[in-house]
């Protein structure tokens, strides 16, 4: 059931196409039954986790290499599964209108349900490299879904921007895992929480932590790593809203949650948490406050709410835990819902400049009201439940262990500047004089406002009475988190206190800075573009530049387009380190034994030679390929002889169609020319030389020396016992070995379609003018 | 490419469809004795070269019918596929799985997942070098 739930997206995704031919313009709404039925799946499976269980779902996979299915639902992978597929299926219906009648429809909803499954995948899974494969599909529909308008070169950049940060990212944090797994010795997240090993004490804690942190923080785009998250806009809003606010950034975050509780204690890991996400939540602070286009701030302000959760796991009490969970949810409800509301004020205004907009609120009277409680949400107001998320931050960070007065300040500013952007939002938009857009501005349709509408009604409700989600599922996420049991007491109004006063005076200085926007703006503005230069996106660009270089430099050298040097050099750096290997660890032997050969062997073996030689010294193109042939037919005849007809009929088949093939590609050749001066013969010659001669010897070698038994009896014994074939060769092939055959037939593709695009694509362009 | 030799048309015309036969009982029998998906791919492979050498590329598409590279496709998804059912009966990706549907009179029919991936290799192994045979006899045309 869990097996099926989470790879429902990626079957729903084949069948996309042919729904999309029935169901036209409603497509949205049909998808969105699937997030629509895996959201009632995981709201039953809540009585059973607030209840203290943690549900393991074991499927086996590869279980020869330690990979499974297993899927473990606690408190905080279930509230990640809520979010993913209750905001999921808002997003699927309001993309159908967004993108409505767009050509590609089709294509973005296959990619969109296959993020979804991917990203339920990864906050299921137990097994943690199940886990990375699922991080990095959703790194790579992230990916096409950001370069989804893929005609425009500035969306194909900020796509590969985000690729390389994120899948660069994840090639470390697989380093991290496996790190992790050599020191518990466990590939399951939930072993590795219920065991009390001490990770710290362990060599590779400090590289394992490390990578795992660099991991986290590409994902969820923590300084210096936050400039592809704001690039990321240039995907439709949809994506926008679902991808890079409320679920794939998040992954970075639910990582470090995940593992918090065997890791936090130690000072490596909760101090970068603190520094780094405390950094981050200023900067993207001030740059959500200092940017114009809508959805560049909503990006921004999504850095810093990232920032604010990073900080909240290392400062890791129980309080900072249960404040943790209230931003999760409370950002991804009012972020889903203002992404949605931005992308409605593009589709209905035809801009994204906020600057541009003014006085919608005659004539978009619903968006209005929707995005009000939203941005309240944002700013931390009563009575919304992003206040109760915010006055516990205050709190936690009041009570942190170390670094009280660093954090408080940059929680303050962060959100003064929070404050600020929540009017530019709201205020900016839908009030003030009314500005002329490119397109006449009326109200969004139902299914681009139902989604919001339901997620702001949401942030109310959890506002209002904050003990509801509490009682059904955050109990049970902070306890996962935090390790042991935690019983919140959320409520809206905690009396006056710090952290009220707090919110008071940040709403204030907020308000101030928001009507000083106007002639702070250009100032921010030229301040950004001169910093940009030795910001951390210049360090990329350079970087970049500095593999091409590097790739040039290498291709001049050593793929130069002669043939000839790339086979000598790769025949000479093999069989140099294996005849060195064979000399040191083996030394020579020599005891060739004709004594029983027969008069054929030796014919076939003079045969051999005979071909070898001719077609080394023939000056006939044609002759060399056929002598080649022969040789290839010599070898046959011997696989026959010593009774491996398998081996025998393929070898045949394989050498006339390598003929044919050879013969094809001849009629191309320009005639035959001597262009290699003596010297270089003889060199070549030598090569030749050495390298048969160590595989002669090597032959020899293996006659005679056996490091491990032989693994022919097993086939031998269970071909037919096990695997009901006779044919031992076939057995292996597509049973025992059948993994192997699979990778094969890939490279087969991969090798025709290699050569269909050098002879196919590269003859077209020559028919171009 | 095309030759204009009547004996090569003739014995095109002749050979090709035994040799096709042949690669599919090479399929067939495969797991029990000498053969397989990839020697009857390759023999399958040998039958449509043998029919384009004598009657050129274009004719030879018209033949399959479908593009070589949509067999290479169809053969990767059917090795993929044979790896799937397991899942269902809960055991790991790749384990086989055997039916035996009994036939009139005596003996029974083997089919099992192996099957299917053994069809599928046929298909990865002639769609490959078809592509290989037809794009390159249709780049000097």
């Amino acid at each position: 059931m869990m097996l099926l739930a989470v790879l429902s997206g990626f079957l729903l995704a084949v069948a996309v196409p042919a729904l999309y031919r029935v169901a036209g313009k409603h497509i949205g709404w049909v998808l969105a039954l699937l997030p629509a039925l895996l959201t009632a799946y995981f709201v039953s499976l809540i009585p059973a986790v607030s209840g203290g269980e943690t549900l393991l779902i074991r499927n086996q996979w590869m279980p020869g290499l330690g990979v499974s299915l297993d899927f473990m639902v606690d408190g905080l992978a279930l509230v990640f599964a809520l979010l993913i597929s209750g905001i999921g299926t808002f997003i699927l219906i309001y993309a159908g209108s967004y993108l409505q009648g767009h050509k590609d429809l089709g294509r973005f909803y296959v990619i969109m349900l296959s993020f979804m499954a991917s990203m339920l995948g990864l906050v299921l899974s137990d097994n943690l490299i199940t886990f990375f494969v699922f991080w990095e599909l959703t790194s790579i529909t992230s990916y096409m879904l950001i370069g989804f308008n893929h005609e425009d070169a500035e969306a194909r950049k900020c796509a590969l921007q985000g690729l390389f940060v994120t899948a660069g990212g994840g090639l470390v944090l697989m380093a991290g895992l496996i790190l992790l797994i050599f020191i518990t010795g466990s590939y399951s997240f939930s072993e590795i929480l219920a065991s009390d090993l001490a990770i710290h004490d362990h060599g590779y804690y400090t590289a394992a932590a490390v990578c795992i942190l660099i991991g986290a923080f590409t994902k969820s785009a923590q300084v210096p790593f936050h400039f592809w998250l704001p690039n990321a806009m240039a995907a439709p809003t949809p994506v926008s809203a679902y991808l890079h606010s409320a679920t794939m950034v998040k992954a970075g975050v639910y990582l470090l949650a995940r593992l918090n509780s065997s890791m936090d204690g130690d000072a490596l890991w909760s101090n970068s948490l603190m520094l780094f996400g405390a950094a981050t939540m200023l900067t993207g602070a001030y740059l959500a406050f200092s940017s114009t286009g809508i959805k560049k701030v909503l990006a921004y302000s999504t850095v810093m709410a990232l920032g604010t959760l990073t900080m909240l796991i290392g400062i890791g009490t129980e309080k900072a835990i249960i404040a943790f969970v209230c931003v999760l949810v409370a950002h991804s409800l009012y972020k889903g819902a203002l992404f949605m509301l931005a992308g409605a004020l593009d589709h209905e205004t035809g801009t994204k400049d906020i600057t541009k907009m003014g006085g919608l609120w005659r004539s978009m009277p619903r968006t209005a009201v929707i995005t009000g409680l939203a941005a309240l949400s944002l700013a931390g107001l009563p009575p919304l439940f992003g206040f109760v998320a915010k006055e516990l931050m205050f709190e936690s960070v009041i009570n942190s262990p170390v670094w009280p007065w660093g954090l408080l300040t940059a929680a303050v500013a962060s959100s003064i500047l929070v404050v600020a952007v929540a009017g530019l939002v709201f205020l900016k938009p839908f009030f003030g004089p009314v500005r002329t857009t490119p397109k006449q501005p009326h109200d969004a349709p139902v299914a681009m406002l139902i989604g919001p509408a339901v997620l702001t009604l949401l942030a109310l409700i959890f506002g209002v009475a904050p003990f509801v989600p509490a009682i059904f599922v955050l109990d049970a996420t902070v306890s996962s988190v935090y390790g042991t049991g935690v019983t919140t007491a959320l409520a809206l109004w905690h009396g006056v206190n710090v952290p009220l006063m707090l919110s008071g005076a940040s709403l204030l200085a907020g308000s101030l800075l928001f009507i000083t926007w106007q002639r702070l703006h250009p100032k921010l503005y030229a301040v950004n573009t001169a910093a940009s230069r030795f910001g951390p996106e210049a360090g990329y660009f350079r970087f970049m530049l500095g593999i091409t270089q590097v790739a040039s430099w290498q291709t001049r050298v050593l793929q130069n387009g002669v043939l000839g040097i790339y086979l000598l050099i790769l025949v000479l750096v093999t069989f140099g380190l294996t005849g060195y290997t064979l000399f040191t660890r083996h030394g020579f032997q020599l005891d060739f034994d004709f004594s029983n050969g027969y008069f054929y062997e030796f014919g076939i073996a003079l045969l051999i030679v005979a071909a070898t030689v001719f077609a080394s010294v023939t000056r006939s193109r044609l002759g060399s390929v056929a002598s080649v042939g022969v040789l290839g037919f010599g070898v046959a005849l011997i696989f026959i002889h010593f009774s491996a007809p398998d081996l025998g009929i393929t070898q045949l088949l394989v050498e006339t169609l390598t003929v044919i093939l050879l013969v094809l590609v001849l009629f191309k050749l320009p005639p035959f020319v001597n262009l290699s001066s003596p010297w270089e013969r003889y060199r070549d010659l030598s090569v030749a030389i050495f390298a048969g001669a160590t595989m002669t010897l090597l032959m020899l070698a293996v006659l005679d020396i056996q490091y491990f038994d032989s693994i022919s009896s097993y086939y031998i014994e269970n071909s037919y016992g096990l695997a009901f074939g006779k044919n031992i060769v076939n057995v292996i092939l597509v049973d025992f070995r059948q993994l192997d055959t699979l990778g094969e037939i890939f490279v087969l593709g991969l090798a025709a379609m290699g050569v269909y695009s050098m002879v196919k694509l590269r003859a077209e362009d020559q028919h171009k003018p | 490419m095309k030759t204009n030799t009547l004996i090569l048309h003739t014995a095109a015309l002749a050979i090709m469809p035994l040799q096709l036969m042949f690669s599919v009982f090479l399929l067939l029998r495969g797991h029990d004795e000498p053969g397989g998906g990839f020697i009857g791919g390759l023999v399958a492979a040998s039958a449509f070269v043998l029919y384009a050498f004598a009657f050129g590329a274009e004719s030879t598409r018209k033949l399959l019918r479908v593009s070589p590279r949509d067999i290479l496709a169809a053969g990767l998804l059917f090795g993929l596929a044979s790896t799937i059912p397991a899942f269902w009966t809960g055991q790991a990706m790749l384990t086989a799985l055997w039916w035996e549907v009994p036939l009139p009179g005596e003996g029974y029919l083997k089919l099992s997942t192996v099957l299917i991936f053994d069809i599928g290799v046929y298909l990865a192994v002639l769609g490959t070098l078809m592509t290989f045979v037809i794009s390159l006899m249709e780049s000097d045309e």
